[in-house]
């Protein structure tokens, strides 16, 4: 940390526009902001919700896929997909950590999550109806998630910016299972190419939407970008995925379901059709397929689980003065 | 099916594998993996979404190295029968409450850690992949232990949550000592320090061992023999379903 950094942790006696101008400092020579650091409340409430919905998104996302755990169709598959879903277990406790570093807690954004104050990406809220949408998922969604991530590790904040290191190198491993089962599918039989792609037919116009609504209609872009917090802008990032699918879609023997779909030579990128905004409104609002089974099912599990919660915490008061007594639960 | 013969040859060729053996080893770990599976997105605590799934997985890969000695890994565990199937009747009983599978996995982390270590310091065909798994169990039995302490002596309902889990568990837990064909073990003397080991901490939970018999009155060595109890069949339905629609099919 320079010293424009060490100015930012003086004491609060101090007026804050000198506070303002060291914070803006560090934001342009591209210094991390660190937990202790002074910094706007806006940047704190940013923070706190972009890593709070992607949290949600991680613990909320192992929904769709632990979906198809117990049918995976070989041991492989099997295995694979259960280290998938508990990488994003992990990746939704790092979040949730580097959240609380902000002053928040995991309980309080839990709470929010399950009231429906705070949200969860909504790709989530589409169902999972055969073993080819795993492949879908991993391929197209995590594909998505890492072209809006991997600018994130450059993300001013650095416990969120740290922790995204290790989520996207998780997410790449993601990324290429999905590519790979779809591919198994896509040479197998006439069924599973079938099966590959009515899942790409599905999930493709979802995972476009995952980059948010368009430039001109995104409410937290500008500030965002100016904090550093974002590096891109949601429609660049859109065309850096479609760019990078068109090609893994031939290669996988799949269709994009897009007849707009073409090269420009002038552009020097792939040109595509209209997004329905509506649909991603819509969604966005509440009426997706799986809105409302996916937090019924996350407030379930939080409430059948609150008394081993309750003795976990009882246990620990009770033994507080013990040398050697149970520890952390190993992970 | 390709487990046919008593005996199958390990991939080096040296010692004969008991099939009888791999298949029960194997099953047991197969089965419990995927209870365990069951528990992805529906764990009390975050943690424990994180620790189940990687006792799933060190048990899955378990699975797959035993029934991989005993012929195809997938054939083995998509295309039999639930009658062909042995392992105990205790990891297939469904996952209850969080206190009924911490129940269940400290009653089987406890025999398998004991059973590996034998095996592990023995120099039979199961001797390098106990040496490896018992490593890994160690931990699933801390992890158990760890829970039936703070479960049962944690708050009143969770006394009682576990004290009935472990109730209902017992009467599977006999079945453990029956000899395995081609399993070189003591088997009395298993039992023996099976039950101290749970004693042990059972006590330090504060929770009564349970009382009655450690098998029921038709149960015994019935897993083993290929006698299931009626949430298996269940249990096998979802799991083969979708490798059965399609037959020959590679993923």
């Amino acid at each position: 940390m320079a010293t424009a950094a060490a100015q930012r942790t003086a004491p609060d006696t101090v007026d804050t526009a000198a506070y303002q101008h060291a914070f803006d400092a560090a934001v342009a020579a591209d210094e991390r902001i660190e937990p202790r650091d002074w910094m706007p409340d806006a940047y704190r409430a940013t923070l706190v919700r972009q890593i709070a919905q992607h949290a949600h998104s991680e613990i909320i996302g192992m929904q769709p896929e632990a979906n198809w755990i117990t049918r995976a169709p070989s041991l492989r598959r099997k295995a694979i997909l259960m280290a998938k879903v508990q990488d994003e277990a992990g990746h939704g406790l790092y979040l949730y950590s580097a959240a609380e570093t902000l002053g928040t807690s995991r309980d309080d954004l839990l709470d929010k999550l399950h009231s429906g104050r705070q949200k969860y990406s909504s790709i989530f809220n589409y169902p999972t109806l055969t073993w080819a949408d795993v492949g879908a998922i991993g391929w197209l969604v995590d594909g998505a998630a890492i072209t809006n991530q991997v600018p994130l590790c450059r993300c001013s904040y650095g416990p969120y910016a740290r922790a995204m290191v290790r989520v996207c190198k998780e997410e790449s491993f993601h990324q290429r299972q999905g590519y790979e089962l779809l591919l198994a599918l896509s040479k197998g039989t006439p069924e599973q190419h079938a099966m590959a792609q009515d899942a790409v037919d599905r999930w493709w116009w979802p995972s476009l939407m995952m980059f948010g609504p368009p430039d001109d209609e995104s409410q937290h872009s500008k500030q965002s970008m100016e904090w550093k917090i974002k590096r891109h802008s949601n429609d660049e990032l859109r065309q850096r995925f479609v760019d990078i699918c068109v090609p893994q879609a031939e290669s996988l023997g799949l269709t994009l379901p897009d007849p707009e779909l073409r090269w420009n030579e002038e552009r020097g990128h792939y040109d595509f059709g209209p997004i329905d905004w509506t649909e991603f409104w819509e969604v966005l609002k509440g009426n997706g397929p799986c809105n409302e089974q996916r937090i019924t099912q996350r407030r379930r599990a939080h409430e059948e689980g609150a008394w081993v919660r309750e003795a976990a915490a009882a246990y620990a008061a009770k033994h507080a003065g013990d040398t050697g007594g149970t520890g952390a639960t190993r992970a | 099916m390709t487990a046919t013969g008593p005996e199958a040859r390990t991939a080096t060729g040296s010692a004969p594998v008991p099939v009888t053996a791999a298949l029960a080893l194997g099953d047991d770990a197969l089965v419990l993996s995927h209870r365990l599976g069951e528990w992805a997105g529906h764990a009390p605590v975050l943690e424990e979404e994180v620790a189940l799934a990687n006792i799933a997985l060190d048990l899955l890969g378990q699975a797959r190295v035993l029934l991989s000695l005993a012929g195809d890994e997938d054939e083995l565990a998509y295309l039999r029968e639930e009658r062909a199937f042995r392992n105990l009747q205790l990891v297939e009983q469904p996952n209850g409450d969080f206190a009924h599978t911490i129940a269940r996995q400290l009653y089987f982390s406890t025999y398998q850690h004991l059973l590996f270590a034998e095996l592990a310091s023995g120099d039979g065909p199961f001797a390098p992949l106990a040496a490896k798994a018992v490593k890994e169990v160690a931990y699933h039995r801390d992890h158990a232990e760890q829970w039936t302490l703070r479960l049962g002596d944690g708050t009143e309902t969770s006394h009682e949550r576990m004290r009935r889990a472990c109730d209902a568990l017992w009467r599977f837990t006999g079945e453990m000592f029956q000899p395995v064909e081609g399993l070189d073990a003591d088997w009395a003397r298993l039992e023996q320090r099976w039950l101290e080991s749970v004693t042990d901490v059972l006590g330090r939970a504060g929770l009564p061992l349970p009382e009655g018999p450690s098998t029921g009155a038709w149960s015994a060595g019935a897993g083993r023999q290929g006698l299931h109890t009626e949430p298996f069949g269940r249990m096998l339905a979802e799991m083969q379903h979708l490798h059965r629609s399609h037959p020959g099919a590679s993923w």
